[in-house]
């Protein structure tokens, strides 16, 4: 398998960030080598470089950041010193490049074949039919379904994975010698993420490419890698092979990476309490768009016919892919979206049913935690406020809920003496912290949690989730947990319900029903986590 | 304080500042260095300006100082400008806070009010207004905030389209907050930054509205505004320019003073926009 030269080598680079950025350099003195038909992985949080080395070797540096040290040799050529003409041409042509984003990353205005025809169109000198029949053929070998209609299709009008699928053709289109990706299944379902791993793989080894692969997560590193480079704060900490580094990582920063990524295995169940406090059945919500009095309208089942019950202190996960239902189930829980039927129970009373004054009044018995930690907290409060105003908004005193607020700072491991700063200040997992304690600050019966880690970092992820875990044990909180991540949900969750299509597929123990799946799906979902045996096995 | 930082980072703002600051010390000043009533006879009419050292900008058509005129002008040109744009806004906010945020058959109805007055032209139906109402200074103040409101209206729906539907929007429902908290703590404040810079243009244009009512003599025709001696000065425009001229140039350099700070605020309230 292994090969000849190294495609690209770079030798003690050093890319200097602009005046006032929170480093002076954005990668220092890193070194490494991709050699023919070989699959290098950068993994790392965020902030650590990964993607500037990616641009650094395109030289499509951001405006102030420039290459101060080092060379980037690229068969034999110092891409530092090529001149922008050259590197037009090396560009597209001998290395492509796959985005994180493929929405984003293709023109919404032209057709998905127009755009693959135009790199072919701008370095070859072929023919319009021509390039129509190796669009087609290129569009095949990456597994499009029914390639001519793919290639007359707009991005919107296929999936992610399609729209994914489509930018590795476009990658591939000049048969490049490197292919750069930079997390292209980061923004995929687990199912899709697998394919597209798959894809990558096949490809790489008919056309023994090149491939430098960035990545957070391990389990897509153990899927795919040859070599590793683990990279923390612009500094490569450890290299090695794949087997090397993930079975005998050496150091620190790795294992705590790598132990971020905990295998599929449900902990030993907790006893669980026989009183339900919140009991679902058969919630419904349909979405109408267009349409005229109800005719020809375009109508969405988001949610159909879910029943479950979450009995005392439990944490219940709710998983699934994008599209499955699970987000709307949960706003349809905690009614910030009005279900159309069913019966949401809790304590006694039908939530379900309740006015939008009673619900104002009982919000104190269920809160939510978002997704997202830079969204979800009013830019314009201070930290101590954002916490503080649900109590005040139900009749504490303002002293007191600032006093308690400084408390639950305390609870959520936050220092109270951040309390004053704005949202912006804090990092992501801080953020966290701030809305977990603003949820908290009701005294809630019942969290729900709609996908509270995975806008986080592995490492911060994991620290979240052992907060939530004490949490839970000392505040007796029941949670609903909803996830896309298996691994998050094996993690934390007693009772998990796999949902797909709007439909709960399977539901029950954790430990029973990832260990022995009884659906399909959940099969499906499970053999689709990235890592293979190293994501199912405990790691040595 | 960032924001203040970057404000005065930039030449252009900075320059708008002082102009604007220069306007508002004559309206302030006019009272001392010019205390007789600027539309009472003050000597021969039609003296050109820098001849005679009394009348330093010379006299108008029935013998008024115009240099009086323009202080005292400025008062009026301000707090037309300011009240006007103070209605526009406030009106504006208000319409498009609550058609943005509730969204449905409510915004339906107040996005066809507001198209309704857009569609007329502004300077028609201002003088429909003032043909109805009369023109004292109050009726032309209102009317001009009246035909200024819809631009901020549509601003500030657009504004609470986007912010209502986020997380921290949808974290303060799930707080139990009653609708009016959400709207003004909550969403307002992070909606009002590109109104407060909107607000710059509708004054200028508010200013401009004044003068060109004035032009046509439909202004109140009992205060010393710089339109109306733009109007008086039209009949002596071939010889005496210098009538209409003076005024002009002190409406080019407030509105430019206000559109400076306008752009200026903008700038420093939005840095990334800058960086293009």
């Amino acid at each position: 398998m292994s090969s000849t030269g190294p495609i690209l080598t770079v030798d003690r680079l050093s890319v200097r960030l602009p005046k006032g950025a929170d480093r002076s350099h954005a990668i220092t003195e890193v070194s490494l080598s991709v050699a023919e038909n070989e699959i290098v992985c950068i993994v790392g949080e965020s902030g650590s470089g990964k993607s500037m080395m990616a641009n650094a070797i395109m030289r499509l540096l951001p405006q102030g950041v420039t290459t101060d040290h080092g060379r980037i040799l690229f068969v034999g050529r110092d891409l530092c010193a090529a001149s922008a003409a050259e590197m037009r041409s090396i560009r597209g042509a001998e290395i492509a490049m796959v985005f994180q984003e493929p929405m984003t990353a293709l023109n919404p205005l032209r057709t998905i074949g127009d755009q693959i025809g135009e790199v072919l169109d701008i370095h070859t000198g072929l023919a319009k039919a021509e390039i129509r029949s190796r669009v087609l053929s290129l569009l095949s070998d990456v597994h499009i379904p029914d390639p001519p209609r793919a290639a007359k299709a707009y991005p919107h009008e296929l999936s992610g994975g399609q729209r994914q699928r489509a930018m590795i053709a476009m990658a591939l289109a000049l048969d490049p010698k490197l292919l750069i990706a930079d997390e292209p299944t980061t923004a995929l379902d687990v199912t899709t993420q697998a394919q597209i791993l798959k894809l990558i793989r096949e490809l790489q080894q008919r056309r023994n490419t090149a491939v430098l692969f960035i990545t957070h997560d391990f389990g897509v590193v153990a899927e795919i890698a040859d070599r590793v480079v683990v990279m923390q704060h612009g500094v490569v900490v450890e290299h090695g092979t794949a087997r090397e580094v993930l079975r005998n990582p050496r150091h620190a920063y790795t294992q705590q990476l790598i132990a971020a990524v905990p295998p599929v295995a449900a902990p030993p169940p907790r006893r669980l309490s026989d009183q339900t406090l919140l009991a679902l059945s058969g919630v419904v919500k349909t979405y109408r768009a267009g349409g005229f009095l109800g005719r020809g309208a375009r109508v969405t089942h988001a949610v159909k016919d879910v029943s479950f019950t979450l009995p005392k202190g439990a944490t219940l996960g709710i998983v699934g892919e994008s599209g499955s239902g699970k987000s709307t189930l949960a706003r349809c829980i905690i009614r910030l979206i009005d279900p159309d039927a069913g019966s949401i129970l809790l304590d006694g009373h039908d939530w379900a049913l309740m006015s939008r004054r009673e619900i104002r009044q009982r919000t104190q018995q269920m809160q939510m935690v978002f997704q997202d930690p830079f969204a979800s907290l009013n830019p314009r409060r201070k930290a101590i406020d954002l916490v503080a105003q649900g109590p005040i908004v139900h009749g504490t005193p303002r002293d007191k809920a600032l006093s308690e607020a400084r408390e639950l700072f305390q609870l959520v491991g936050l220092d109270p003496s951040a309390a004053d700063r704005l949202p912006h200040e804090f990092s992501g997992g801080q953020r966290q912290r701030i809305g977990l304690a603003r949820a908290l600050a009701l005294k809630p019966d019942v969290l729900v949690a709609d996908e509270p880690v995975s806008a986080l970092d592995v490492s911060v992820q994991a620290q979240v989730l052992r907060l939530l875990t004490s949490l839970r044990e000392r505040l007796g909180l029941s949670i609903i947990f909803i996830t896309h991540d298996l691994r998050v949900a094996a993690q934390i969750c007693d009772l998990v319900a796999v949902m797909k299509d709007g439909v709960v597929v399977e539901h029950g123990l954790t430990h029973q029903v990832f260990g022995t799946p009884q659906h399909a799906y959940t099969r499906a979902l499970l053999d689709a986590i990235p890592g293979g045996d190293f994501a199912r096995t405990p790691h040595p | 304080m960032d924001a203040l930082k970057r404000y005065f980072r930039s030449p252009a703002a900075v320059l708008g500042l002082v102009l604007l600051l220069i306007v508002v010390g004559m309206a302030i000043s006019a009272g001392y260095l010019y205390p007789r009533d600027p539309l009472a006879l003050a000597g021969r009419p039609l003296v050109w300006p820098f001849t005679n050292p009394r009348f330093l900008l010379g006299t108008d058509n029935s013998g008024r100082d115009i240099a009086a005129q323009i202080f005292h002008g400025a008062r009026i040109s301000l707090l037309i400008g300011g009240v006007a744009t103070l209605i526009a806004v406030t009106i504006g906010v208000m319409v498009g806070a609550i058609a943005g945020y509730y969204g449905g058959w409510i915004d339906n109805i107040l996005m066809r009010i507001t198209e309704a007055f857009q569609t007329l032209p502004n300077f028609v139906l201002l003088l429909v207004l003032v043909a109805v109402f009369g023109s004292t200074l109050t009726t032309v103040t209102i009317a001009v905030g009246i035909v200024s409101w819809p631009a901020p209206a549509r601003l500030t729906r657009a504004e609470f389209l986007s912010l209502r539907s986020r997380e921290f929007v949808q974290a303060g429902r799930t707080l139990g907050m009653p609708d009016a908290q959400l709207i003004l703590r909550e969403i307002l404040p992070n909606a009002l930054p590109p109104v407060i810079v909107y607000a710059g243009v509708v004054m200028a244009v508010a200013i401009l509205l004044e003068s060109a009512l004035a032009f046509l003599r439909l202004s109140d025709a009992n205060v010393a505004s710089w339109g109306n001696l733009i109007g008086l000065g039209r009949d002596v425009l071939r010889v005496q320019w210098y009538v209409s001229a003076i005024p002009g140039v002190a409406i080019l350099i407030t509105v430019l003073a206000v559109s400076l700070v306008g752009q200026g605020l903008n700038d420093a309230l939005n840095p990334r926009l800058k960086q293009r």
